[in-house]
């Protein structure tokens, strides 16, 4: 522990009353993810701030019973979150010729990214409160685009603007071809492409996007020499257009 | 000889309630629209009774506390009992969505002047007699006045008043930075005294 990790620590009264701004809060969710003694306490904090809400009582309009009761139907309840299955030993090979061709049209039509610190924010594993891609997940202002790779099988970008982030749920990629990596991107209002993220393959769990989603108009997917590039070199596979996010 | 424990296996319950909030939870994980009824019934007093307090205009809570259920049926599967009660899981979700619809409306309105106009404020009177008379009511509004004094405004500007440690300092007159320790400190008294989350 430093002193900053101590400073960090002491936010967690704060953060159980929802009394953070957003730059301290995700700073904070950061460190939960990583410290079992703020999770604990963050979630016996709650059980207080739970009984001061129930001080407050009102009924509220009894036609919003009947709409809810309606609206449930059309919404499907999230699967359990389940521990991570070993990953298969055996991977599909892409075509990765097929996406290699128009690289060139690709660099030009994707225009050139901004520089951008290239890291994977793996999700923490199951140690226990929510993780920033969890609460993506959860956001209620949550969106899904999900799109078929050329391999067949599917991919799902979810961002959510109430929590700035957007999360990667890609159970089923196989590996990325010899010597080369998945990047992702999230595209601006602008049109640029800003570096998300590596991966090497798909992941059980959900992957958080690095960067701020909030004003996102797309993320996108492409193959990259391992290591990763400042700016998409090849055409995506895959594209998420926010704007069919549902 | 017996004695006396707070709450059964660290679940509070609502009055009357025969359920625990945790296993109507578990059943709305699986889709079952009747649990979800009884889980509203149960709860929705007291969930709407904090979204309305932290967001105040009665329309926008509303649509919070519509949204907080909507939410709730979705995201109930993430209920882990490991980590603390069903209710607790659920009054912290509406207080965060209630919190965070008061700050969006807040960045609004600095660009929208008309705002102001559009919102109605209704009197603050929501607080019937059925809370005042539950005991456990009476039992946190005893835990809240042995705070002191600068520990029990900073709790409920941050959490009814929706505002950040940042600002509780400045509205507290706080040097910057000490307001989320009394906060904090407010928060572990009261959790103390009430003997939860432990």
């Amino acid at each position: 522990m430093n002193a900053d990790a101590h400073e960090v620590h002491a936010l967690s009264g704060a953060y159980a009353v929802d009394a953070l701004d957003p730059a301290e809060r995700a700073l904070f969710e950061e460190h939960l993810a990583s410290c079992a003694a703020c999770r604990a306490e963050v979630a016996s904090l709650h059980e207080a701030t739970s009984l001061m809400g129930g001080l407050e009582d009102a009924a509220p309009p009894p036609a919003l019973r009947d709409q809810l009761l309606a609206g449930i139907k059309t919404v499907r309840p999230l699967p359990p979150e389940t521990a991570p299955v070993v990953e298969p030993t055996s991977v599909r090979t892409l075509p990765v010729r097929r996406w290699l061709t128009g690289l060139a049209v690709a660099a030009s039509v994707l225009g050139i990214a901004g520089v951008g610190t290239i890291v994977w924010e793996q999700q923490h594993q199951s140690t226990g409160q929510l993780s920033v891609a969890d609460r993506v997940l959860q956001a209620a202002d949550a969106k899904r685009v999900t799109v078929t790779l050329p391999d067949g099988s599917s991919a799902s970008v979810i961002r959510s603007i109430s929590e700035g982030r957007a999360v990667l749920v890609a159970h089923d990629l196989p590996a990325a071809p010899h010597g080369h990596t998945y990047e992702m991107w999230l595209q601006t209002p602008a049109g640029k492409m800003v570096p998300a993220g590596l991966m090497d393959r798909g992941s059980s769990r959900p992957v958080l996007l690095s960067g701020d989603a909030t004003t996102a108009t797309a993320a996108g997917m492409t193959i990259e020499p391992k290591g990763g590039s400042d700016s998409p070199t090849t055409e995506p596979i895959a594209l998420f257009d926010f704007e069919k996010a549902t | 000889m017996p004695h006396l424990s707070p709450v059964p296996s660290g679940e509070p319950s609502p009055e009357g309630t025969g359920e625990p909030v945790a296993e109507l939870l578990r059943r709305c994980a699986r889709g079952d629209e009747e649990s979800f009824a009884t889980l509203y019934d149960l709860t929705a007093r007291r969930v709407h009774g904090l979204v309305l307090r932290v967001v105040r205009d009665p329309a926008q809570a509303e649509e919070v506390t519509q949204e907080v259920y909507l939410q709730a049926w979705r995201t109930a599967s993430r209920y882990d009992e490991q980590k603390g009660s069903a209710l607790s899981w659920l009054m912290t979700l509406a207080h965060r969505r209630a919190v965070d619809r008061v700050r969006a409306a807040e960045s609004a309105s600095r660009q929208d002047t008309t705002y102001h106009q559009r919102t109605h404020t209704v009197p603050h009177d929501t607080t019937a007699e059925a809370a005042e008379t539950s005991i456990e009511a009476r039992r946190v509004r005893t835990a809240l006045a042995e705070l002191t004094t600068v520990q029990r405004e900073a709790l409920e500007l941050a959490y009814f008043g929706g505002y950040t440690h940042t600002e509780v300092a400045t509205m507290l007159d706080l040097p910057v930075g000490t307001a989320k320790t009394r906060i904090r400190d407010g928060l572990i008294r009261l959790r103390d005294a009430m003997g939860v989350g432990q």
